[in-house]
């Protein structure tokens, strides 16, 4: 590299004075002479460039009866097979491209090929004149001066109070758009109700699982007994209630402090709606007793009452307290001590609520 | 200067060389499609397969499950897993395992019919389990939206929504379900080989379970209405498809149009 | 204005019927003036000026196919029952709007070519506006006088993601459904008004019956209605600017070369918008997009393995995933007077998304600060040329593809056969020093492609020739450049480093400071482009080592 690469005055040339510009800078040689085209010069060649336009719109012609015939020829009645279907789609695909394509690539190449190609270079007006500028600004000037704002705070001060204010109606207007939260994210369907416990039921058809229907290794898809049957709210109800329920091995679970009697002989019930988000939880490894999320990848520890291991939840999953019923029936002893799924800025309030 | 111009690429070419095997793999992909069916045979056990099926695993699966398959440091005790986990594990090639990692591989399987027949025999025999499903169960001339309720709710979410598979934790994954026999599926969900769950008949029924191997074997006949379905991975592979395909074409097209005609 | 017109109308008679009808129509309702104005206005011509126009044709195409989706679509979340010819969902419960959506599949005729149009070119559409900011950006053709152009571009992003967003929600299904569950999740983690924000969109709990035709308001009238508005400012602003146009022989800032608008460039711009349509009704015709047959119905308790946004919105999903929730003992989401503070998620919901646009709409104040550049520039920057302009270019779409990437984690994971905390892991070191790798990278390739051109400029183009020289020298023909080619080598500004400047109190405050400190960063590993005299120089150099070589082959 010289010394002229790093931007110093270059000193092997010539003089500099006001002239460096012209001396230091190449001389734009202007727009390059025109290249005459094949067609502009062979007439065989702009007869030929003619006939492939022509070509191509002939191809847009045949693209539209290709649509046109798959659009009426396949019938989509009752008992048409997928296959079919895919053939229509394919057929109106290749139709419209073939419609639109011709057409498109026709005019381009009647542009390239046939219609002057001479650059031509034309001057840039300023977008406004220097005295319009002036004028303008001037006028602005005068009329801010004019109103007298920057005389008088007092005028300026409330206006701007006032017009900060005057929006708050048009967003209070809107306040009809939901009820309030009140406490509707601290209670699940799983509150015993009349003082009977819910039974846990398979999602989604409804029926009540044994506790010697969990076999070691099982993972079970629960809903609340009676979920099915609402009429209004279903899936809002179901939104928080969903459950996993595992078994494993009554040895690995190592219950803390008030949740001894929460599990039922190594079954376990935890919220399915992670802390994170409120993806669903699904993903059980029943070897590893590590639950996934698959939305973001939040990973909770079964034997450690779900505490996350991995990814980006920072609360463990709520466990669902649960019991035996007479009939040998797997319940909910009580609602969740927590409030399920996301946080939310009154959850700490809710949580303490819902124990006390 | 002329060191400058010594030693030096292209930097387009990499990058035109790495688009282009972008486009290649996609396109396998989108092409990589194929349809395979086996049909399961139920047979009862009889004597000699227990004791020609002893003889398998003491000289095959030993090492790892121990004499009388009860368990070793490498590998879990056979007792009470029944004929269907074999049958499974066995049958798709994931025993014997290649070497030991966090999940057993899906692989050409290494026993033929009759041997993986008494190897199931003989782990059948040493406790009480799963057994390999009859045939009615696998007709798949069950209800396929039933089937489909069933597989979101308790298998879309490692599976896919359209079996296309899905990552599990620490290098473990679900596999996709295209190519797997209605008897391999079955066997997995009543004996949740690996990582996998058990769904045992109380959980879901066995007509649940024929539902399901009905839907999976009715949209992976069906194939994709709209075309090429780009692996059913979802918006991943669309958003690559349009950024790779659909603005390369569009740039070819823009390169033509901005060109001069010679 | 007509007066006169009569007056003159019988001195010229139209050639051709276009000119006969032009003539008729301005004589009753004017706008000759505008055609005189525009009917030869001149655009330079080069692919990559083409993305705008395939970013507005893809939202023609949209606004097309989405009227004939809107006759078909109930944007209800009534429960029903599947009737409809797709056989794996045969009378399974589901809202109306999924329904509809299936019907539209499956038992309209075009149905599902129509969806696959509005969906493929609604990617187009969010991609091809990401290809065109790039563009402007790495060619500075942001700079004066088009700052608000700029700006308006990048709303028009941010409304171009809501409408996809909002349209990617509308079937109802279990994909789109959990996607929206993330963002209830999202904005229930913002303080103090979150819970009020979330009942307030979903009229009530999620996902409540109210979300999807609220969605489809907006999605159909509010959010389009404003994009028009958008493109109408931003073309407006094209006009009045004028395109610009790359640094050649003949161009400067103060003309524009290419063609006129009529014919040829209406042409070419024309029968693009059909070179477009085509391209995405290939792609709608052999490639299924959003299957949500194979979703099935939203329901709060399913959920499918790779769950992800539309690409657009991925680099919010990936920042979601790479955020740790929990460091050490250090838990995100903490408790502060009694209230939850979910840092885990508003940080990366908030904070990456808010650098990109923030540092995207000041960028050009930004700039203009450090070079004190007033002048309006309408001759664009080969990206070389502004070496740190295209390293931070470079960085910020290198973090930006950081988070995308991580939005597809699990399916890096599976497809390539490694472990899915480790693709986290190495994206999590990636997010921080990629950007950074990034920069420096791009800086020195950018300064090394312009020592090339100087090369190139006083040496000649290399042509492969090897020629041995009689004495056994091996040298390679260098072909001379021809003025024109070599003028687009050397014909740039080259600023700089700017030192800080005293104000009028004569002092250097601290503000002046850091923009020289900023000014020497930008530009003080400049290549300055070649001169004349260089050249000669360069030339007497090569008849210099030829006569010497001469002399030795004479001597011997």
């Amino acid at each position: 590299m010289g010394n002229h690469s790093d931007g110093s005055p270059n000193h092997s040339g010539t003089v500099a004075t006001a002239g460096q510009n012209e001396v230091e800078k190449f001389q734009d040689p202007g727009i390059p002479p025109h290249r005459l085209r094949l067609a502009d010069t062979d007439p065989r060649a702009a007869k030929r460039a003619e006939r492939q336009v022509a070509l191509l719109f002939g191809i847009s012609v045949v693209g539209t009866l290709i649509f046109l015939v798959a659009y009426f020829a396949i019938d989509l009645g009752d008992g048409s097979s997928i296959a079919t279907i895919r053939l229509q789609n394919a057929l109106l695909g290749i139709g419209t491209a073939f419609a639109m394509l011709g057409i498109g690539t026709g005019i381009v190449h009647w542009a390239k090929a046939l219609m002057p190609d001479h650059e031509v270079s034309e001057e840039r007006h300023g977008i406004r004149t220097e005295e319009d500028r002036l004028a303008a600004v001037r006028i602005v000037d005068d009329i801010v001066e004019e109103t007298g704002i920057k005389r008088r705070p007092l005028i300026r001060n409330t206006l701007l109070g006032a017009v900060a204010l005057a929006p708050l109606p048009a967003l209070a207007v809107f306040g009809d758009l939901g009820p309030r939260p009140d406490d509707k994210l601290a209670h699940t369907m799983w509150a015993p109700a009349g003082g009977k416990l819910k039974r846990l039921t398979r999602d989604p058809d409804g029926t009540p699982i044994k506790a010697t229907d969990v076999t070691i290794g099982s993972a079970f898809h629960v809903i609340p007994e009676g979920l099915n049957e609402l009429h209004e709210g279903k899936l809002n109800a179901k939104a928080k209630a969903v459950v996993l329920l595992m078994r494993l091995n009554p040895d690995s679970l190592k219950p803390s402090a008030g949740r001894e009697d929460w599990s039922y002989n190594g079954i376990v019930a935890y919220s399915k709606i992670c802390t994170h988000v409120g993806c669903p939880v699904a993903l059980y490894e029943q070897q590893t007793h590590h639950l996934l999320c698959p939305c973001h990848q939040s990973t909770f520890d079964l034997t450690q009452e779900c505490k996350v291991i991995f990814g980006p939840a920072s609360r463990p999953l709520p466990q669902l307290p649960i019991a035996v019923d007479a009939e040998g029936y797997l319940v909910a002893t009580s609602d969740f001590h927590e409030p399920v799924g996301p946080s939310y800025w009154e959850r700490d309030e809710h949580e303490r609520t819902v124990n006390s | 200067m002329k060191a400058l111009s010594q030693k030096r690429r292209h930097p387009l070419a990499a990058i035109a060389l790495l688009l282009m095997g972008l486009l290649v793999t996609g396109g396998l992909y989108a092409v990589a499609t194929t349809v395979n069916q086996a049909k399961a045979d139920t047979t009862s056990f009889n004597a000699s397969d227990v004791g020609e099926g002893g003889k398998l695993f003491a000289a095959n699966c030993a090492t790892c499950h121990g004499m009388g398959a009860s368990g070793s440091q490498a590998g879990p005790s056979l007792v009470g897993v029944g004929a269907a986990a074999v049958d499974f594990q066995v049958g798709t090639g994931r025993m014997p395992m290649q070497m030991n990692g966090p999940q057993a591989y899906k692989k050409p399987a290494q026993f033929n019919e009759t041997q993986t027949k008494q190897l199931a025999a003989y782990v059948a025999s040493l406790g009480p389990g799963p057994s390999i499903p009859e045939e009615g169960l696998l007709d798949e001339k069950g209800n396929a939206a039933a089937g489909g309720e069933l597989f979101r709710t308790n298998c879309a979410m490692c599976h896919n929504a359209a079996a296309a598979g899905g990552a599990l934790t620490r290098g473990k994954f679900a596999p996709a379900l295209a190519d797997v026999s209605g008897k391999h599926i079955y066997e997995a969900m009543v004996t949740g080989p690996q990582n996998m769950p058990v769904f045992n008949d109380a959980n879901v029924s066995p007509e649940g379970k024929r539902d399901i191997i009905t839907f999976l074997k009715q949209i992976e006949a069906n194939g994709s209405p709209g075309g090429a379905d780009l692996g059913a991975l979802g918006p991943t592979s669309e958003g690559l498809f349009v950024w790779i395909a659909g603005l390369g074409v569009i740039i070819a097209f823009t390169i033509w149009l901005t060109s001069r005609t010679s | 204005m007509s007066a006169p017109s009569t007056a003159e109308a019988p001195a010229f008679v139209a050639k051709t019927k276009g000119g006969s009808i032009t003539d008729f129509v301005d004589q009753r309702v004017g706008g000759s003036g505008i055609l005189r104005e525009f009917g030869r206005k001149v655009f330079p011509d080069h692919w990559s000026f083409m993305f705008g126009e395939v970013a507005l044709y893809s939202f023609v195409i949209l606004l097309m196919s989405g009227t004939f989706l809107t006759f078909f679509f109930d944007p209800s979340m009534v429960e029903t029952h599947y009737a409809g010819s797709y056989t794996p969902l045969k009378n399974v419960e589901m809202s109306a709007a999924f329904n509809s959506s299936l019907n539209i599949s499956f038992d309209v005729r075009g149905g599902l070519f129509m969806r696959q149009v509005h969906h493929w070119a609604a990617l187009l559409f969010v991609a091809s506006i990401g290809v065109h900011m790039l563009r402007v950006f790495f060619t500075g053709a942001f700079r004066k006088p088009r700052e608000m152009n700029w700006v308006v571009g990048g709303v028009l992003l941010i409304l171009a993601m809501a409408e996809g967003f909002t349209g990617y929600s509308l079937p109802d299904d279990l994909l789109s459904g959990n996607g929206l569950r993330i963002i209830d999740g999202v904005i229930k983690a913002i303080p103090v008004i979150g819970t009020y924000i979330s009942f307030f969109l979903f009229g009530g709990e999620f996902p409540g019956t109210a979300i999807i035709g609220r969605l489809y308001m907006l999605h159909i009238l509010l959010v389009p209605a404003l994009i028009l508005l958008m493109i109408v400012l931003h073309l407006f602003m094209v006009v009045v600017h004028k395109h610009t146009q790359y640094p050649g022989p003949g161009r400067n800032d103060g003309n524009v070369v290419g063609y006129p608008l009529g014919p040829v460039y209406a042409a070419k711009a024309g029968g693009f918008f059909f070179i477009v349509f085509g391209v995405i009704a290939l792609m709608a015709g052999f490639f299924t997009i959003n299957p949500i047959w194979n979703y099935g119905p939203y329901d709060p308790s399913p959920v499918s393995a790779g769950t992800q946004p539309d690409w657009y919105i991925g680099f919010v999903d990936g920042a979601l995933r790479l955020m740790p929730g929990v460091i050490g003992n250090f838990h995100f989401e903490y408790v502060i007077f009694g209230h939850v503070l979910t840092l885990n998620v508003l940080l990366p919901a908030l904070v990456p998304a808010g650098i990109i646009f923030t540092v995207l709409f000041t960028y050009p104040w930004i700039e203009r600060w450090i070079t004190k550049d007033n002048r309006e520039h309408h001759v664009l920057d080969r990206p070389r040329n502004a070496p740190t302009r295209t390293a931070i270019g470079v960085a910020g779409f290198t973090w930006y593809c950081v988070m995308w990437a991580a939005a597809s984690s699990d399916l890096i994971a599976t497809n390539f056969h490694v472990s899915l905390n480790d693709v986290t892991y190495w994206l999590r070191a990636l997010f921080f020093i990629g950007p950074v790798i990034a920069f420096f990278v791009t800086k020195r390739v950018a300064l090394a492609l312009q020592r090339k051109d100087r090369e190139i400029a006083l040496h000649g183009r290399e042509t492969g020739r090897i020629v041995r020289l009689p004495h056994g020298e091996f040298i390679e023909v260098h072909a001379p450049l021809s003025e024109y080619k070599r003028y687009k080598l050397v014909g740039f500004e080259s600023p700089a480093p700017l030192p800080a400047v005293p104000n009028e109190h004569g002092i250097v405050d601290r503000k002046e400071k850091r923009r020289a400190m900023l000014s020497r960063l930008f530009f003080e590993d400049r290549v300055a482009p070649a001169t004349p005299a260089e050249l000669e120089a360069a030339h007497g150099h090569h008849e210099a080592i030829e006569s010497a070589e001469a002399q030795k082959t004479l001597s011997h």
